[in-house]
C-alpha cells in the first residue's frame, strides 16, 4: 500500500512537466500578438509594447521562456498578468471559489442521483422509475447554458426566490442553485448508472442468499447491494470533480462567480501563458489526486481489491 | 479611444458611449429623497481595468470609467456634449494658440490631504511622456514643445534595434510658474489643445505617485476628483466613496459606489432587472430583440445616442482600392437604413457624415457617399473599371459584428455584382495585429469612439497623414495641409471651418465607409430617482440621487 502510494506519486511528476510544457507551447502557439488588440482601433505605442516585451521576456525563443516560468515556478511564483497581477494571487481568490462550487454540484450530484438511483433500482418500471428516466433524459439533453438560463430566470428574476447572481461571500445557501445547474448532466448519468448497477446486482446470488437468511431489507440493501453497486458510481463522482471544476466556465459566467473558468478565458484570448498554464497544472493535479482517491477508494468498498 | 471591454475584449459596437442629444437623461424631474442620498450607495456593473488604474495607461473602459470617477482634471466635457468647460483651471489663457498660461483654483486637495499644486500637472505629464514608462497614452503629449527629446522610438520602427535612451527627462515646453500656475509652450500652434485637457491622460498626480512605482500607485490609486478609491478585489469588485473634502461643481451626492465586475452581460441584467445592480451602462444585445429591455425595464430604460461611429475601412495600401470611383460606389450600394432597421432595430442611426454629429465642430450630413442610391453606383462602378476576384469584407468574430457586415456583402454584391463576402477573424487582436502591420487584403471594420469632444479628434488620427488610426494608409496633402491650417488656427470657430473644408476633401475619396452612429440603451434600477449620463455615456456619478 505504502509502495503503491509512493509509486502513484512519484508518477505525478513526469505528468507534471509534460502537462506544462504542453500547455505552455499550446498558449505560444495561439496566433495573434497580446498587445495588438490592447489599444483599441489604434496600435499601441512601441514603447509600451517595448517595455511589456522586455518586462515578459517575450523577445526569447520558446524554450527559454518555458525554463524562466518553471524556475519562477519552483519558487512558488506563478508570474504575473499582463496587468501586472500576480497569478499567485489570482489562483488563491478564484480556485477556492470554483471548488466550492464544484463541490456544491458534486453533493447534490451524489445525494440526489444516489437516491433516484437506488430506489428506481429496486423497483424497475414503475411510476418513478420513468419519472427519472424521463427527467434525467431531459437534463442529459439540455446544455448546461439553456438549464442556467431558464433556472435563474425564474428563481432569480421571475419569483425572487434568490438572488440572480452570487455575492463575493460564496454562501452556501447562494450556491445551491448554480451548484444543481453545473451537477445536473452529471446528476443524471449518476442516477442511470446507480439504478442499472442496483437492478443488476440484485439478481445477484448474495442477495438472495441475504435476503434468505432473514436480513431485514435495510440492511440487505445498505450494506450488501449498496457496497458492491457503487464501484461505478465513485469512479463516476470521483473523475467528476474535475470535469466540474474545468467545466464549471459557463455555469461561473450565468451566475456570476469569480472562479477560475473567466480567468483561464481571460488569459487565453489575452494570450497571457503564466495565467492559463499556471491554472491548468492546479487542475491537472486536482484530477491526479482525485484518481488516486477513487482507486484507494475501491479497497475499501471491496476488500478483494489489493495494490501491488 | 478607449477599448470597450464588453462582448470578448473587443471593441464592441455601440457599446461605448455617449448622451442623450438632447442633453440630461435623468428619469425622473423631482429628484431624490435628501437624507436617502447622503447615506446611500448604490452598485454599478463594470469590467475588470486592464492595468494599473494610472490615467496616462488606460486606454479601455473598465478601468477608464473609475479614473473619469476619481480624477478631475483641468477642464471637463459637460454631460449635454457642449464646449468644455474649466473644472479644476481658474483660468487657461493664450494669445497665439501656442503659449498657454494655465492658472488652477487653489487649496483643492488629493484624496491624501495634500494640495493640488501646479507641479503635480507638469510631473504627471512629463511621466506620461518619457518614453523608458511606457504609458499607452504618451502620444497625447506629442503637441508640448520638447516632446521628441523625452519620447524616442526604434529608428527602424518594428526592432530589432531598441529606442535610444531619451536626451532628456523632462519636456522643454512645460514651465511651473509658482504653486497654482505653468506655462505650456506647444511646437505648433493648436487651438483644440485646452479641448483635450479633459481627457484622463491629463490627470494631475500626487507626490505620493513619484515616490513609489506606478504599477503599485495603480492598485491604490489617489484621485483628486468628487470620488474616492477604497478597494479593488481584482475581477470581483471596486469599491468607492464620497471624497468629502472636495471643494469643485460636482460633489458627489450618494456616498458609497461598487463597481461589480461581470464576466456575463446577462448575468449583470438578471441583477438589474431584480433590483441587485443598480445601474447597466448597456444591456445585453439577446434584449434588444423586440424592444425586451424596454419591456423589462419600464420608464427605467435610457436610451441614448454616444459619439461612436462604426466605419468600413480601405486599405488604401492595396493597389485594388486605389481608384477612389471604386471606394464611392462601394459606398453608395449600402443601404444603411435597411441595417439600422433590420440589424440594430433602429438602436443604431445611419451614418451620413464624417464625423460623429453629437461633436463640437461636425457638420452633419456632410458625407454624400453615404446615402442609398444603387444606381450612381453602378454608374461609377462601371466607370472605375471594376474590381477582379473576391472581396473580403473582415471583421473580429469575438464581438457581434457578423450580422450587419454580413448585411454589407451582401448588399454591395447585390447592387454591383462583386464577390463580396464576410469573413471572421476568430480574436481582436489578430485582427488588429494584420491592421496594424498594413497586411489587410480586402475591406475591415473599423469603429472611432471620440478621445475629446472636438471635430480635430474625427480627422487628424484618421485621415492625415501618418495619422494614429489612419491604418488604411490614406494621403490627400491637401487634406493634410488643411489639417494642420485648421489646428493652428487662432480660433475654435476658425479651426472647424478649416477642418470643415477639409473633410469636403475626405469626402472627394471616401477613404473609409461610416456606416451607423452609436446608439447605447442603459438602465437602471428602481432604487435610483435621479441620475445623467456623462457627455460619452457614462454614468455621471455625481449626479445620482436615491
Amino acid at each position: 500500500m505504502g509502495r503503491y502510494l509512493l509509486r502513484r506519486l512519484l508518477q505525478l511528476v513526469p505528468v507534471f512537466i509534460g502537462t506544462t510544457l504542453m500547455i505552455y507551447s499550446l498558449v505560444w502557439a495561439v496566433p495573434g500578438d497580446p498587445f495588438a488588440g490592447k489599444c483599441g482601433d489604434r496600435a499601441c505605442p512601441e514603447n509600451y509594447v517595448a517595455a511589456m516585451t522586455e518586462k515578459y521576456h517575450l523577445d526569447e525563443p520558446f524554450f527559454v521562456q518555458y525554463a524562466i516560468y518553471m524556475k519562477n515556478l519552483f519558487m512558488g511564483d506563478f508570474g504575473s498578468t499582463w496587468s501586472g497581477r500576480s497569478v499567485n494571487d489570482i489562483i488563491a481568490t478564484s480556485y477556492p471559489n470554483t471548488l466550492k462550487l464544484a463541490a456544491v454540484a458534486l453533493l447534490i450530484e451524489a445525494v440526489i442521483g444516489l437516491t433516484a438511483g437506488v430506489l428506481t433500482g429496486l423497483r424497475r418500471n414503475g411510476f418513478l422509475d420513468n419519472l427519472v428516466l424521463i427527467s434525467t433524459l431531459f437534463l442529459i439533453a439540455l446544455p448546461v447554458f439553456v438549464v442556467g438560463f431558464v433556472l435563474q430566470w425564474l428563481f432569480g428574476v421571475q419569483w425572487e426566490i434568490v438572488k440572480p447572481t452570487v455575492s463575493s461571500e460564496m454562501r452556501f445557501t447562494e450556491l445551491i442553485l448554480p451548484g444543481f445547474v453545473l451537477g445536473s448532466a452529471s446528476m443524471a448519468y449518476v442516477a442511470r448508472v446507480a439504478r442499472t448497477s442496483i437492478a443488476e446486482n440484485r439478481r445477484a446470488d448474495y442477495v438472495r442468499t441475504a435476503i434468505a437468511k432473514g436480513l431485514p431489507m435495510r440492511r440487505v440493501v445498505g450494506i450488501h447491494l449498496l457496497r458492491n453497486s457503487l464501484i461505478p458510481v465513485v469512479t463516476l463522482l470521483g473523475t467528476d470533480l474535475g470535469a466540474l471544476m474545468g467545466g464549471a466556465i459557463i455555469t461561473e459566467g450565468i451566475f456570476g462567480v469569480n472562479g477560475i473558468g473567466r480567468q483561464v478565458l481571460r488569459a487565453i484570448v489575452t494570450k497571457e501563458s503564466a495565467t492559463v498554464v499556471s491554472i491548468v497544472v492546479v487542475l491537472v493535479l486536482v484530477y491526479l489526486l482525485m484518481n488516486l482517491l477513487v482507486d484507494l477508494l475501491y479497497a475499501a468498498l471491496d476488500p478483494r481489491i489489493r495494490y501491488e | 479611444m478607449r477599448v470597450s471591454k464588453r462582448a470578448s475584449g473587443a471593441i464592441a459596437a455601440g457599446a461605448a458611449f455617449a448622451l442623450i442629444a438632447s442633453g440630461c437623461s435623468s428619469s425622473s424631474d423631482e429628484g431624490g429623497d435628501a437624507t436617502k442620498t447622503t447615506d446611500g450607495s448604490i452598485i454599478v456593473d463594470g469590467h475588470e481595468p486592464e492595468n494599473p488604474l494610472v490615467p496616462a495607461n488606460t486606454t479601455e473602459t473598465g478601468g477608464g470609467k473609475v479614473i473619469d470617477w476619481i480624477f478631475t482634471g483641468l477642464v471637463e466635457y459637460p454631460n449635454n456634449g457642449g464646449a468644455p468647460q474649466n473644472a479644476l483651471a481658474e483660468s487657461i489663457e493664450t494669445t497665439d494658440s501656442k503659449v498657454y498660461k494655465i492658472k488652477i483654483k487653489q487649496n483643492t486637495k488629493f484624496h491624501d490631504g495634500t494640495v493640488v499644486k501646479a507641479k503635480n500637472f507638469v510631473d504627471a505629464w512629463n511621466w506620461g511622456a518619457y518614453s523608458p514608462n511606457g504609458a499607452q497614452n504618451a502620444s497625447f503629449f506629442a503637441d508640448i514643445a520638447g516632446f521628441a527629446d523625452v519620447n524616442t522610438s526604434d529608428p527602424d520602427g518594428d526592432g530589432p534595434k531598441k529606442a535610444p535612451e531619451p536626451t532628456a527627462k523632462e519636456m522643454s515646453g512645460l514651465k511651473v510658474v509658482d504653486d497654482w500656475t505653468f506655462e505650456v509652450t506647444l511646437a505648433a500652434p493648436t487651438a483644440v489643445f485646452p479641448t483635450k485637457l479633459g481627457y484622463s491622460t491629463f490627470m494631475p498626480l500626487p507626490d505620493a505617485f513619484f515616490a513609489g512605482k506606478a504599477e503599485d500607485f495603480g492598485k491604490n490609486p489617489i484621485g483628486n476628483g468628487p470620488v474616492k478609491f477604497v478597494s479593488w478585489e481584482p475581477n470581483v469588485a471596486i469599491k468607492l466613496t464620497r471624497f468629502d473634502d472636495y471643494s469643485l461643481r460636482d460633489k458627489m451626492k450618494i456616498k458609497d459606489v461598487t463597481v461589480k465586475m461581470y464576466q456575463d452581460d446577462t448575468a449583470a441584467y438578471s441583477d438589474l432587472v431584480s433590483g441587485n445592480l443598480d445601474f447597466m451602462q448597456q444591456v445585453p444585445v439577446s434584449s434588444l430583440a423586440g424592444d425586451n429591455w424596454k419591456n423589462d425595464l419600464g420608464d427605467r430604460a435610457i436610451p441614448s445616442t454616444t459619439p461612436v461611429t462604426g466605419i468600413i475601412a480601405f486599405p488604401i495600401y492595396d493597389a485594388r482600392f486605389k481608384n477612389a470611383d471604386l471606394r464611392k460606389a462601394i459606398s453608395l450600394s449600402i443601404n444603411r437604413q435597411e441595417i439600422s432597421d433590420k440589424i440594430f432595430f433602429g438602436n443604431r442611426k445611419p451614418a451620413d457624415s464624417w464625423a460623429n454629429p453629437l461633436t463640437p465642430g461636425a457638420k452633419p450630413g456632410n458625407c454624400t457617399s453615404c446615402k442609398y442610391d444603387p444606381e450612381q453606383a453602378k454608374a461609377l462602378y462601371a466607370k472605375s473599371g471594376g474590381f477582379k476576384g473576391q472581396l473580403k469584407l473582415y471583421y473580429n468574430a469575438d464581438a457581434s459584428h457578423k450580422e450587419w457586415m454580413e448585411a454589407v456583402a451582401q448588399q454591395i454584391k447585390t447592387t454591383l455584382g462583386i464577390d463580396a463576402v464576410a469573413t471572421g477573424v476568430p480574436t481582436f487582436a489578430v485582427f488588429r495585429q494584420n491592421i496594424n502591420a498594413h497586411k489587410m487584403d480586402g475591406m475591415y471594420r473599423a469603429g472611432w469612439q471620440q478621445d475629446y469632444p472636438d471635430v480635430e479628434n474625427w480627422v487628424n488620427p484618421l485621415y492625415v497623414t501618418g495619422g494614429s488610426s489612419n491604418d488604411g494608409l490614406y494621403s490627400n496633402p491637401e487634406v493634410d495641409a488643411l489639417a494642420k491650417q485648421a489646428g493652428a488656427a487662432p480660433s475654435l470657430e476658425a479651426s472647424h471651418d478649416l477642418f470643415a473644408q477639409a473633410v469636403a476633401k475626405i469626402d472627394n475619396d471616401v477613404p473609409s465607409i461610416p456606416v451607423y452612429f452609436g446608439g447605447q440603451q442603459s438602465g437602471h434600477s428602481e432604487k435610483i430617482k435621479k441620475m445623467e449620463l456623462s457627455n460619452v455615456g457614462e454614468l455621471d456619478i455625481t449626479s445620482v440621487e436615491l
